[in-house]
C-alpha cells in the first residue's frame, strides 16, 4: 500500500513570517518512509518553528505540507497523526508514569486494562523497570523521564516522531547512550524520525540524512559523509568541522603550490577550497603532493593519538593541520613544516553556488 | 544542624504567631464562652447551662444556616464558571491588559461594600435608573428585579469576584503552556485538555479561590440586607440581630459558633482532600 518510493513528508516552499521578521522562506523537504533525518543549525535558524509548523503548534505562513496523500497543514494538531517530543519533555506533573504512557491511548477511549499492557510494553520497549508504572514523575531522574517522554510518544503511535532537541539538558554520558538507544528504537520501530539537535556530532552519530539550516533556509541536506566531504557552502564547511580555505581565482591561489597535473585540472576555476586538517599529511623535504604548503608552525596541541598544529603560511594565512601522533614533527613552534594532500582529498566550492547562498 | 534551623524557625515565628494566637484565637474563645451562657447575660461569671444552642435548635435557626450555606454555593459555582475564562485570559492570553483588568477589579474594592451594593440597589429599583428611564421612554413600568433569593447571589458573586478570580488566574498560570502544547499534539480536544490537564494542575488556585468566596459569602449579610430587602435572613445576619436588637449575646455567640463548626469543617475537609503540596507538584 505504502509506496517505499514515495516520500511520507512532502514540504512545500514553507514560508513563515513572525510580523516584520520571516522565519522561514520557502523551505522545501522529503523525508522518506523510515528515515532518520536531523535538522542542525545555529541558534534562531528556524528549527523549532519549522518543526512546531510540522506538527500544527504554529501555522504557516505560505506553501504546503503533505503527508503521503494529504495535505496537513490545513489540519488542527490534535488531528494530525505526527507527534513530538518537546526539549522540556511536556511530562504531565500530575500524572504517574503509566498515566503519562497511556494518556494518548485514554485520549482515544482504548479500556484501561488494554492501556495498562501497552503501556507496561512500552517500559520493556524503553528498557523501564516495569514498575515505574505507579511511580511519580517527579521521582524520575533525567533520563527516566526521557525515556517516559519517548514511551508516551509512541503510545500515540505517530506516522512521524519529531523531536526538538530532546537531549541537549543531559549530562554526556547519558546523552551518548541515550543517543545510541535512540537509533536503536529508530530501526526496531521503523517510524520516520525528525530530529532536531544543536550538535553535529548527535545528528552524524544517529541520522540517514542531516538538513543543515541557516536563516531559515536549508543549506544543503544529504547524507553525513557527503556533507562533510563536499559541502556546498563555506558555512556547511565550517558548521561540520574544523577547515581550511582557499580563494582559487582562475586557477591561482597564494599560498598554494601545485603539481602542474594539479594546476591543469583547476585551471580557470573559481571559488573556495576547503582542506580539512585531517587530510593532510607531512611531506619530507624534497617530495610534493598534489597540493603543498610550506610554513612553520605557531602552535601545537595533544589531542589524544594525534597533534594538531597551526601552522603560518608565507602569504600570512594560518592553516590547521591535524596528522597522528606519530607523523607529528620535531621541533615544535617555530619549526618549519611541509604538509599536502591528495586533490581528491580538497574540495572545491565553486563561486556561483557560495554567492548564491 | 536541622535541629537548630527548626528551633530558629520556631523562634522567628513566635511573635507572629503570638500575635495571631491572640488576635484570632482570643475573641472565638470568647465568644465561644458567651455561647454557654444562660440567656440574656451579659457577662461570662454564670454557670454554663447552654440553653442558648437550645434555642437555636428550637427555633428554626437552621432555615438562615442552610440558606447561607445553599447561596454560599451558588456563588461560588457561579464565580468559577464566570470567572475561569477570565482568569484563563489574565493568565495566558491578555498582555498588557491584564494590568489594567487586574487594577479595575482592585481598585471597586476601595469603595466599601454597602455604597457598591447600594449603587445597585439605586440602578435596579422600581424609579431607578433602569425601570425609570425605561418608563420614561416607552410609558411602561416593571417590577424592580429586587428583593428576592436570585438577587441575593447575584449580589454575592458581584462583591466577591475579587477573591475568585485572582487565587483562579494565580493557579491556572501555573499550568504549563508545554503541557497544554503536549496534550493537544497527543489529540486532546479542547474539552479533554480542560478536564485532564487545566483543571487538575489549576486546582490549588481553584481550591483557594472556592474555599475564600464560600467562607466569605456564608458569613455576608449586606447582600441580603440591601439588595434581597431580607427576602432571605442570612445567619450573619441572624447574628447580628442577636446580639443588638436582641439584647441576646449568648444566643448570637451560640449561632456563629454552629456557623464557625460547619465552616471550618468544610474549610479543613477541602484543604485536606486537595492535598495542596501534592497538586503543585511538591514532594510527596
Ligand atoms: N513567536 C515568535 N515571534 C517572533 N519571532 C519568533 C517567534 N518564534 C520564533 N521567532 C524567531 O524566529 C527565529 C527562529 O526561531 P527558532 O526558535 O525556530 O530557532 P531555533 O533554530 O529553534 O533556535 P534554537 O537552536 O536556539 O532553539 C528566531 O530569530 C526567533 O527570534
Ligand atoms: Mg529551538
Amino acid at each position: 500500500m505504502t509506496d517505499a518510493s514515495q516520500p511520507i513528508l512532502r514540504i512545500n516552499a514553507l514560508t513563515k513570517r513572525f510580523d516584520d521578521f520571516t522565519a522561514l522562506h520557502g523551505v522545501d523537504l522529503n523525508v522518506a518512509e523510515g528515515e532518520f533525518l536531523a535538522i542542525v543549525g545555529p541558534s534562531g535558524s528556524g528549527k523549532t518553528t519549522l518543526i512546531r509548523i510540522l506538527v500544527g503548534m504554529d501555522e504557516l505562513s505560505d506553501g504546503a505540507v503533505w503527508l503521503r496523500n494529504t495535505r496537513i497543514d490545513v489540519v488542527p494538531a490534535n488531528k494530525r497523526p505526527t507527534c513530538m517530543v518537546f526539549q522540556s519533555l511536556a511530562l504531565f506533573p500530575h500524572r504517574t508514569v503509566g498515566q503519562n504512557i497511556e494518556f494518548p491511548l485514554k485520549l482515544r477511549k482504548v479500556p484501561p486494562a488494554e492501556r495498562k499492557a501497552r503501556a507496561l510494553e512500552l517500559l520493556d520497549t524503553l528498557r523501564l523497570p516495569r514498575d515505574y508504572y505507579d511511580k511519580r514523575i517527579q521521582q524520575c531522574s533525567g533520563g527516566e523521564k526521557q525515556r517516559v517522554a519517548l514511551a508516551r510518544a509512541l503510545a500515540f503511535d505517530p506516522e512521524i516522531l519529531f523531536f526538538d532537541e530532546p537531549l541537549s539538558a543531559l549530562d554526556y554520558r547519558l546523552r551518548k547512550t541515550l543517543e545510541k538507544e535512540l537509533k536503536d528504537l529508530h530501526r526496531r520501530t521503523g517510524k520516520t524520525f525528525i530530529y532536531i539537535t544543536h550538535s553535529l556530532e548527535e545528528a552524524m552519530v544517529m541520522s540517514d540524512r542531516i538538513a543543515i539550516m541557516k536563516a531559515g533556509r536549508f543549506e544543503q541536506i544529504a547524507p553525513a559523509e557527503e556533507i562533510y566531504a563536499r559541502p556546498v557552502s563555506k558555512f556547511v564547511a565550517e558548521f561540520m568541522g574544523e577547515v581550511n580555505f582557499f580563494d582559487l581565482r582562475n586557477g591561482q591561489a597564494e599560498g598554494l603550490l601545485m603539481t602542474p597535473e594539479t594546476a591543469a585540472a583547476l585551471a580557470g576555476r573559481s571559488g573556495t577550497l576547503t582542506i580539512r586538517p585531517e587530510s593532510l599529511r607531512t611531506l619530507p623535504e624534497g617530495q610534493a603532493a598534489d597540493l603543498t604548503f610550506e610554513g612553520e608552525i605557531v602552535a601545537e596541541y595533544l589531542l589524544g593519538s594525534r597533534m594538531q598544529y597551526r601552522m603560518m603560511l608565507a602569504t600570512g594565512q594560518e592553516m590547521i593541520v591535524e596528522v597522528l601522533r606519530e607523523n607529528g614533527v620535531a621541533g615544535g613552534i617555530g619549526a618549519a613544516l611541509r604538509v599536502g594532500c591528495d586533490l581528491s582529498a580538497a574540495h572545491l566550492i565553486e563561486e556561483a553556488r557560495d554567492a548564491a547562498a | 544542624m536541622q535541629r537548630r534551623d527548626a528551633r530558629l524557625g520556631l523562634l522567628y515565628s513566635a511573635p507572629l504567631s503570638l500575635f495571631l494566637l491572640l488576635t484570632f484565637l482570643a475573641p472565638i474563645l470568647l465568644v465561644a464562652a458567651f455561647s454557654t451562657m444562660p440567656e440574656k447575660v451579659f457577662n461570662l461569671s454564670q454557670a454554663p447551662d447552654f440553653s442558648a444552642y437550645r434555642t437555636v435548635l428550637a427555633q428554626g435557626y437552621w432555615k438562615s444556616v442552610a440558606w447561607s450555606l445553599f447561596m454560599a454555593l451558588a456563588a461560588t459555582l457561579i464565580l468559577l464558571v464566570v470567572c475561569w475564562p477570565l482568569a484563563y485570559g489574565m493568565a495566558k492570553v491578555f498582555k498588557r491588559f491584564t494590568l489594567v483588568l487586574t487594577i479595575g477589579v482592585v481598585m471597586t474594592l476601595f469603595v466599601s461594600e454597602n455604597i457598591r451594593l447600594f449603587g445597585w440597589v439605586l440602578t435596579l429599583m422600581k424609579g431607578g435608573l433602569i425601570e425609570g428611564y425605561w418608563r420614561h421612554w416607552t410609558g411602561t413600568g416593571f417590577d424592580a428585579p429586587l428583593y428576592n433569593g436570585p438577587i441575593i447571589v447575584f449580589g454575592l458573586v458581584y462583591v466577591y469576584l475579587p477573591f475568585m478570580l485572582f487565587p483562579l488566574a494565580q493557579g491556572i498560570s501555573m499550568v504549563p503552556d508545554d503541557a497544554r502544547q503536549a496534550a493537544y499534539d497527543l489529540g486532546a480536544t479542547r474539552w479533554q485538555i480542560l478536564r485532564e490537564i487545566d483543571l487538575p494542575l489549576a486546582m490549588p488556585g481553584i481550591m483557594v479561590g472556592s474555599l475564600l468566596t464560600f467562607v466569605l459569602a456564608a458569613g455576608a449579610m449586606a447582600e441580603s440586607k440591601l439588595l434581597g430587602g431580607r427576602a432571605i435572613i442570612t445567619i450573619a445576619d441572624e447574628v447580628q440581630t442577636a446580639f443588638t436588637y436582641g439584647q441576646n449575646w449568648p444566643l448570637g455567640a451560640a449561632l456563629a459558633m454552629v456557623l464557625i463548626a460547619i465552616i471550618g469543617t468544610v474549610a479543613i475537609w477541602a484543604i485536606s482532600k486537595a492535598d495542596l503540596d501534592k497538586m503543585m507538584g511538591g514532594k510527596s
